[in-house]
């Protein structure tokens, strides 16, 4: 399907915002380490957050919604990542400098304008991630272009925030939010593209364009979740949607993908509905118990639910027969949306409707007597659901309200991008940016100094960089292309610049070409920090370990957190042979293969070499071999 | 053109914006440097450049823009003036308690204008409402702002006016009053009225906040209901400071006002109970009393105002080295009494002696309370304390200096007569003496 969809025809405009970690040792308003930690926590603390009221008497209506349920948010902490900053119990220290200067880099590199003055905001967000219920934002350049291929793209600005704390889980029917404060206060740069952009494989294009140029300034993260790519999608006669964390690069362009596919998807079952004669009258918000209909249910699922006292609730989708199963994305279809509403304002674990059934071991008769009490016929739908009562009534309201949405088009929202392109509603778009100065933080000049001296240091130009790797250490093109391409170019220079016996292509190639084998492989390679990358290639340089055991020690330490490269040769059984060790062994085989020997003369010198690295690879470099075998023939 | 003078703006920055013809509010476009920037002129505050223009742009964000010969500033729309529109007042239930939050100061609600950035506060019955909806279900609330200061700037004269501001209500019979108070020297005011408000029918209760309530972490909205529910339908009659217990957002501890010490320069549970335990705590809408042994309401009881103090009192810290014609100092400008914060169980160098000698001679009244904070004064244990003893000067038992500070100023704004004074400081009038101090390990060391 996506491959028929003329993007341009249909008129497809994305914008990307690009958010990474910065790399610069501590947070942004706190001396914390910007590390996550994974033990148990050594302080709990509970929270509730109060929607502020604007002039205007303004609330974000899913924030209050969520305050009024009373929910409750549990922060966990340690000492290592979180002080009383991130708990909201005591005033943010000055902005980090260094967090500044590496956005100033970025800005800079992207043709963009400086600002003179920055001054910190306080962006309301009041599900928890924050604990003071706002991000700390500020914008330190606007309006430049970076090009891609021939195509220059716009940069509407260059911000830098502080990132949120982590989501745990939600206990207690959803009544409390679980967050780890480790994440929050680690520097971010979000960077932000004016939404020129036509089709999914161009954003994918020009997101790669500007990660590169933020891994050129040396000081952003790598590894998991450093990177998140925001997307504004829209098609005419759909809606903007806001699709948060795309954290694969590759899933870019399937994202968008599937998002018009489900905007198109919307479109149509608007007009069917047109076309069935279904208006916002008939889609009433009824809610009728059918909890008596499920009491000897043979269904598993919904008679757990019901001899917890839950009621199950139902409610009719007038002429929605059909629809509800309707694909709009890959395993994605109409019922599931209206489930995520459901899960999202009514706390409950999912919904059931009738095009699905009979599923889950309920029989079509107990479906029949559903239909029966709502008064559907057979061109309207069904969701049912069960929980407490509370809950089943916000969700069915959720529900009736999405479908009378359907009629008129599709709601502006924000979507969670998950693993497998879709995406997942995830909140109402938040109305205009409710954003208040950050009184606790003084305005920040950016001097022509300061612009000076960060101009005067930018990293070298990816082609500039690639023709110096070429030169420099005589790599080919396509591996300089890959090493630049990959996060690893910093790490390279620096390897080989502490190596003496290791060349640089095979430094090079791994990195690039072995990592990413190994990625392939289902090895977690971001596991494994640069300090052990470097201890590595230290040990093969010294002579402890075989170039050739490099991949296995790398996998056996991304499986194994925490742990050294002598902890790895030591569980692998690598370690190295002391020249005494292969003295005995080189002995072995020259007796041996005595007769062979004397029929090649010097020309026996390969085959021996052949067998004695075949028993000892991994454990002995070549060299070493070579000069021994050489010794005794 | 008043308002622009007014805005912050200076030199450069302020000529060209005038030239412009432009307001606090407009909307203004800026050329520098070749790019234009558009947005709403904030004002500018005292901190940083005053010729770096503020905008809030379209985006929200504000950004400063430097102000040169290079720079045009044209006005590009006029601002719309906020509009706010109070909820309509909830319906008042007449069985709850009647509650009146008076105000010092700081702001125990307040709204933020999204547009400019500004917090204002928001302190008449509806506005408190409409920020703190839960309180129609609690008490009836009337409000009145008797200052708007700082609580650093305020003084005893205020304490005296805040006193019979008090009284006026308490004598039309409410059930209890909230005052708002700033946390910096919330503790001194309310071991000052412990003083001034006697014989209570009903409780009085301070309460303030240390994050600022125009964010949503603010503990201000639940430590106002803890201390309206405490104020309408706390079982005792006391002065008492209910603030968060802990760091989170669950119980509210009801400290006795001359007993509650500020602790902690930021924390939410900055004021602890000193040598005493809170008299209460506020958990889930519920009064939990922590004390036996405390003033009960009751309507029938005349308050007593005793709402005078004496502003010539000394609060003398020492420390090694101390020069003693500090002392000396204080008592040549003519002040009645030194408050004198000995180390330990109650020492003061033997340097000082003369001077305190001096001090007591020429009838200026001295107390004594520890720089630990923590524990009780013991005079008799090493020569030093005996013989301050015998010099005259009047151990204050387990009284943290700032809660001895206070009672020396009221002792000596009820009579010139010394004896009487020192009659008055050695009396338990609102709990500063406890019997026994317990060991608070949990307070003082940290739960284990």
């Amino acid at each position: 399907m996506a491959t028929t969809i003329d993007y341009a025809k249909i008129g497809l405009k994305v914008g990307l915002e690009i958010h990474q970690q910065l790399s610069v040792g501590s947070k942004l308003f706190c001396s914390c380490q910007p590390e996550l930690f994974k033990d148990e926590p050594e302080t709990t603390f509970l929270r509730r957050l109060r929607p502020t009221q604007s002039e205007l008497g303004q609330v974000d209506p899913a924030a209050f919604f969520e305050f009024q349920k009373g929910v409750k948010i549990i922060y966990e902490a340690n000492h290592k990542c979180a002080c009383l900053v991130e708990m909201d119990e005591e005033p943010p220290h000055l902005l980090n400098m260094d967090a500044l200067k590496v956005v100033l880099t970025a800005s800079l590199m992207m043709n963009m304008q400086p600002v003179d003055e920055v001054h910190v905001m306080r962006k309301t967000v009041i599900d928890g991630s924050n604990t003071t219920g706002f991000q700390r934002t500020c914008i330190i350049a606007l309006d430049g272009w970076i090009k891609v291929g021939e195509k220059v793209i716009p940069m509407q600005a260059a911000s830098l925030e502080e990132d949120a704390a982590r989501k745990i889980c939600t206990e207690d029917e959803g009544k409390t939010i679980r967050y780890r404060v480790d994440r929050l206060g680690i520097p971010l740069i979000e960077v932000a593209t004016a939404p020129v952009i036509y089709s999914p494989l161009e954003a994918q294009h020009v997101a790669l364009a500007i990660g590169r140029i933020l891994r050129d300034t040396g000081k952003v993260m790598r590894g998991l979740g450093v990177i998140r790519q925001d997307l504004n999608v829209s098609i005419p006669n759909g809606a903007l949607i806001e699709i948060k964390g795309v954290q694969e690069l590759e899933l870019i362009s399937t994202v968008i993908e599937y998002e018009v596919q489900r905007q198109l998807g919307w479109i149509k079952v608007k007009e069917e509905l047109h076309s069935l004669g279904i208006s916002k009258d008939v889609l009433k918000p009824e809610f009728v118990a059918v909890t008596d209909v499920f009491r000897e249910s043979k269904s598993k699922v919904i008679r757990k639910a019901v001899d917890k006292n839950f009621k199950v609730f139902a409610v009719k989708l007038a002429g929605f027969a059909g629809l509800l199963g309707r694909e709009l994305m890959p395993n994605f279809r109409v019922g599931s949306e209206l489930s995520d509403y459901a899960k999202f304002w009514g706390r409950v674990g999912g919904i059931f409707h009738t095009d699905e059934m009979p599923n889950y071991g309920i029989t079509p008769e107990e479906v029949t007597k559903v239909c029966k009490k709502v008064n559907a016929t057979e061109n309207d739908g069904v969701v049912f659901v069960a929980d407490i009562e509370e809950n089943c009534k916000d969700a069915l309201k959720a529900v009736i309200e999405r479908t009378q949405e359907a009629l008129i088009g599709i709601p502006t929202e924000t979507r969670t991008a998950k693993d497998d392109g879709t995406t997942r509603y995830m909140r109402p778009r938040p109305g205009a940016a409710r954003m208040y100065p950050e009184t606790d933080i003084p305005a920040q000049a950016i001097t022509e100094e300061l612009v000076k001296n960060v101009q005067a240091n930018l990293p070298e130009p990816a082609e500039r960089k690639l023709a110096r790797l070429m030169k420099q250490y005589t790599l080919n093109e396509k591996l300089s292309k890959q090493i630049i391409d990959s996060e690893y170019a910093t790490l390279f220079e620096e390897i080989v610049k502490e190596t003496s016996t290791v060349t640089a292509s095979t430094v090079a190639a791994f990195l690039t070409e072995t990592v990413k084998a190994l990625k392939r492989d289902g090895v977690t390679v971001e596991n494994v920090d640069e300090k052990q990358i470097k201890a590595l290639f230290a040990a093969v340089d010294s002579g402890t370990l075989a170039k050739e055991a490099t991949a296995d020690v790398f996998s056996w330490l991304a499986k194994n957190e925490n742990k050294t490269i002598q902890d790895a040769t030591t569980a692998l059984g690598l370690k190295m042979f002391t020249e005494a060790d292969l003295e005995i062994i080189v002995n072995r085989i020259i007796t041996t293969n005595k007769q062979v020997i004397e029929q090649n003369g010097k020309n026996a010198f390969g085959m021996l070499m052949g067998i004695v690295m075949k028993e000892v690879r991994g454990k002995a470099t070549p060299e070493l071999v070579s000069k021994i075998l050489k010794q005794k023939l | 053109m008043s308002e622009m003078e007014k805005s912050g703006y200076k030199g450069i920055a302020l000529r060209l914006l005038k030239d412009a013809n432009c307001q606090i509010g407009d909307i203004v476009r800026i050329t520098s440097k070749g790019k234009v920037y558009e947005g709403i002129l904030i004002p500018r505050s005292e901190l940083g450049d005053a010729t770096n223009i503020i905008i809030k742009m379209k985006s929200g964000y504000n950004v400063g823009i430097a102000a040169s010969e290079n720079v045009t500033v044209e006005k590009a729309g006029v601002g719309t003036k906020p509009m706010f529109a109070s909820p309509a007042l909830p319906e008042q239930n007449s069985v709850l308690p009647h509650v009146v939050i008076m105000s010092t100061g700081g702001t125990i609600a307040s709204r933020v204008d999204y547009r400019t950035g500004a917090v204002r506060s928001a302190m008449s019955a509806n506005d408190l409402y409409g920020v703190v909806p839960e309180l129609s279900e609690i008490a009836r609330v009337d409000t009145e702002i008797v200052f708007s200061i700082y609580s650093e700037n305020l003084t005893p004269k205020n304490w005296t006016t805040l006193a019979q501001k008090i009284a006026e209500h308490i004598n039309q019979k409410v059930d209890g009053i909230v005052i708002a108070h700033g946390t910096d020297t919330m503790g001194y005011t309310a071991a000052a009225l412990s003083f001034a408000l006697q014989n209570l029918p009903v409780p009085v209760i301070f309460v303030g906040s240390q994050r600022s309530s125009d964010r949503p972490s603010s503990d201000a909205a639940t430590n106002l209901i803890g201390a309206v529910k405490a104020a309408g339908e706390a079982p005792f009659a006391e002065v008492g400071l209910a603030m968060h217990e802990t760091i989170s957002d669950s119980a509210i501890a009801v400290h006795r006002g001359v007993k509650a010490r500020k602790c902690h320069t930021s924390r939410r549970d900055t004021f602890k109970s000193i040598n005493g335990f809170p008299i209460a705590r506020v958990l889930n809408q519920e009064i939990l009393m922590q004390e036996g042994d405390y003033t009960r309401r009751d309507f029938s009881k005349q308050l007593v105002l005793k709402p005078d103090f004496c502003e010539k009192v000394a609060l003398v810290t020492f420390y090694p080295g101390m020069d003693p014609s500090v002392i000396d100092f204080y008592v040549n400008q003519g002040f009645r009494g030194i408050l004198l914060e000995g180390s330990g169980l109650g020492h003061v160098s033997r340097f000082c002696f003369d001077s305190i000698k001096n001090a007591i001679t020429k009838g200026v009244v001295v107390a004594l309370a520890s720089q630990c904070i923590w524990g009780r004064v013991n005079m008799n244990v090493y020569d030093t304390g005996r013989d301050l003893l015998n010099m005259g000067v009047i151990p204050l038992e387990d009284m943290f200096p700032e809660t001895g500070l206070v009672k020396l100023m009221w002792a000596l704004g009820q009579s010139s007569n010394l004896e009487e004074v020192k009659q008055l400081l050695i009396t338990n009038i609102a709990g500063e003496f406890t019997p026994c101090t317990l060991p608070q390990d949990k307070i003082i060391y940290g739960a284990q």
